[in-house]
């Protein structure tokens, strides 16, 4: 059987989990419809945050949606986080089922 | 040297050692909701058997307090240290707000030679938390309007810390000692020892703290120590002036020496980014926490009984 899929964008950010709060919010505000955070750890140009108390501790947030609203989700993060807060954020093209999800 | 001490100096060497020791996340949490409970619920079945309304002059003098030890903390940092305006904002209100494993620490040290602390200074813990934060944010910023106050004012009053004091304290208020009776085994008879295994995390915690202070150097250090020696003069005086007992002072000279970890980070790394959360970590964390725990509490216990003396 062929699956039916279409086309979508993958945004996933690596950040601080003292800005889930923030964040949550800014993405409620720019419409977005549904994401996934899970605890993260790793070690990158500001060191070694290891999760083991709340100050370093790391989320990754997944978001996925149309190419435009990713790309607005993208540029707001980088105008207004990318400066002063550890954050790394990607594009990835996937392909999904259920395309009105999304 | 009282057990809880030397599992903070536990690990801290395992720490500083490297070795492959690692408390949960969930536990180190666990841990602090207990304490922040059971020191809420020690103070509220306190204030059960008390009245209240000779709090509130008390509240106003520790809420001046907060405030002055948090401009003195930026002006220092500014003139003496050289800081840039976020980070001596950021650091200041580290050292103008307090720190519940100090408190813990303290409540540990005194109960073990019988030395009474009045019930309030749960409250006076949880008030403290506050003022600094606020003064922090409009040093650095100013009264901005971009400055998301409603979000703030729920990260500071809703937060963790303050949250847990206050709902441990209504419980203990409402429950007074007798209700109390069957939750005593847990909170009140086990507080010692879960404080230690606390500690443990504390001393693991510390230990990463090493980093930043050699890059930092000697100044993070002087601060670390001169900062907490300056406000313990200045909790001091308002101890006596409030006429707390001995434990009484000991414990809000304790306070007033202590730098918060929690509610202030969370709380700076939302409203001043700029400023480097890495550098007052190092501060509160990697120098005052341990140098009020290893020497200043006993420090602050001889100064509060100079003073007291007849």
């Amino acid at each position: 059987m062929r699956m039916h899929t279409e086309k979508r964008t993958l945004l996933t950010v690596f950040t601080e989990a003292s800005i889930e709060h923030v964040l949550i919010r800014d993405m409620d505000r720019l419409g977005i419809r549904g994401y996934t955070i899970s605890d993260a750890r790793g070690k990158g140009s500001r060191g070694v945050r290891d999760a083991s108390w709340d100050e370093s501790r790391n989320i990754r947030i997944e978001v996925i949606c149309d190419r435009p609203q990713a790309e607005t989700l993208l540029g707001h993060l980088q105008t207004r986080y990318y400066s002063n807060y550890a954050m790394v954020a990607f594009l990835t093209d996937v392909e999904v089922l259920r395309p009105g999800k999304f | 040297m009282d057990p809880v001490i030397l599992f903070f100096l536990f690990g801290l060497v395992a720490g500083l050692l490297g070795a492959d020791l690692k408390l949960p996340s969930t536990l180190y949490d666990s841990l602090t909701i207990f304490l922040l409970l059971a020191i809420g619920l020690k103070g509220g079945q306190g204030l059960a058997i008390q009245p209240l309304l000779p709090l509130l002059p008390q509240i106003f003098a520790v809420v001046v307090l907060g405030v002055l030890q948090t401009l003195i903390a930026y002006i220092g940092l500014r003139t003496l240290f050289r800081f840039d305006r976020p980070n001596a904002a950021a650091m200041a209100a580290h050292y103008g707000s307090v720190s519940v494993a100090t408190f813990a620490v303290a409540a540990a040290w005194l109960a073990s030679r019988e030395l009474d602390v009045e019930p309030q200074l749960a409250v006076l813990l949880a008030v403290m938390e506050i003022p600094a934060i606020l003064v922090g944010i409009v040093l650095a910023r100013g009264i901005s309007h971009d400055t998301d106050w409603k979000s703030l004012g729920h990260e500071v009053f809703l937060g963790k810390g303050v949250t847990l004091l206050l709902g441990g304290m209504a419980i203990g208020w409402a429950g007074g000692p007798q209700g109390l009776q069957p939750i005593r085994g847990l909170y009140f008879d086990l507080f010692k020892p879960v404080l230690g295994l606390f500690l443990l995390e504390m001393g693991l915690i510390v230990s990463r703290q090493v980093g930043e202070l050699r890059r930092r150097g000697f100044s993070l250090i002087l601060f670390g120590v001169g900062m907490p020696l300056l406000s313990a003069c200045l909790g001091l005086g308002t101890g006596v002036l409030l006429g707390l007992s001995t434990g009484g002072v000991t414990m809000l000279t304790t306070l007033a020496a202590s730098a918060s970890y929690i509610a202030v980070p969370a709380a700076m790394r939302i409203a001043v980014p700029e400023a480097n959360p890495a550098i007052s970590l190092a501060g509160s964390l990697g120098v005052t926490f341990p140098f009020n725990i290893l020497l200043g509490i006993p420090l602050y216990h001889w100064m509060a009984s100079q003073w007291m003396r007849p």
